[in-house]
């Protein structure tokens, strides 16, 4: 099996990455720049698992199980934030967040 | 394989783009969960089958699952997907499309200098060697980790709990 060009594949996570990147700076729904966020993250991990692929060592993989540990942790507390902003904002808007105090 | 690895692709391209350009959540949601299932299918391409496991199982189920249930709890409706269509104005797209397909062109750049004699896949790494590698000379990071899925419960119950005050 000749495998795929490595090039190619980290293109893969580029593309997916800017998608997410487009996303995060153009929506101000809060729930939708965290899903752009989600994007982005999962492009990492692809990278992560190309580069291992490449090189044919698991430590790709580790790093992708690291990353995915960190979204997990880092969803689960910004829909908590997006949940207590709703609560007492009522609305989704990010703009509508940029007064911290109160 | 070479070509599912190319459908692949362009199945988790366009599933994201439509994502992010969605008005309704659920709907950008249901997108996004195909993206997702489009990237375990080319990390198992890439000869990573334990890595595309854990896609389809925590991405693709749980963290996902966890998105459907907030929308679900927000209650949005049909108003907040007009207001959500009156924020998406194409002018808004313009800047961060155009500064993001520069960034983007760059690595492609780079990327398309370096095309030759790398390829990725030729070899399947399997769970056993990921786990060995895992507890093994990683095992820190696996402690670590414990301890950032600890400060994220402990924030999501905290930020969940409510204000007491009111």
């Amino acid at each position: 099996m000749a495998g795929i060009p490595l090039s190619h594949g980290l293109l893969v996570a580029v593309v997916l990455f800017a998608l997410g990147l487009v996303g995060v700076l153009a929506r101000r729904n809060l729930v939708f720049m965290l899903m752009s966020i989600e994007i982005m993250l999962n492009a990492a991990g692809l990278a992560f698992i190309a580069g291992g692929a490449r090189w044919a060592q698991p430590d790709g993989q580790i790093m992708f199980i690291l990353v995915l540990t960190l979204a997990a942790a880092e969803v689960s507390v910004g829909l908590a934030l997006i949940l207590a902003l709703y609560h007492r904002l009522e609305t989704l808007d990010a703009d509508a967040a940029d007064k911290l105090k109160g | 394989m070479t070509a599912a690895f190319y459908v692949s692709a362009a199945i988790a391209v366009l599933s994201t783009v439509m994502a992010i350009t969605r008005a309704d959540a659920v709907h950008a949601l249901l997108y996004l969960v195909v993206s997702l299932l489009a990237a375990a299918s080319i990390f198992y391409v890439l000869g990573a089958p334990f890595a595309a496991v854990l896609e389809v199982i925590i991405y693709a189920g749980a963290i996902m699952v966890l998105f459907v249930f907030v929308v679900m709890m927000l209650n949005l409706g049909q108003a907040a997907t007009i207001q959500e269509r009156s924020w998406i104005k194409p002018r808004m797209w313009i800047g961060p499309a155009a500064l993001t397909a520069v960034l983007m062109a760059e690595v492609a750049y780079v990327l398309w200098a370096s095309r030759k004699g790398n390829f990725a896949g030729a070899n399947v790494i399997e769970a056993e060697q990921v786990g060995i590698a895992f507890f093994g000379p990683y095992l820190l990071a696996v402690e670590l980790a414990s301890m950032l899925l600890l400060a994220g419960l402990v924030a999501a119950c905290h930020l969940g709990r409510g204000d007491e005050r009111k």
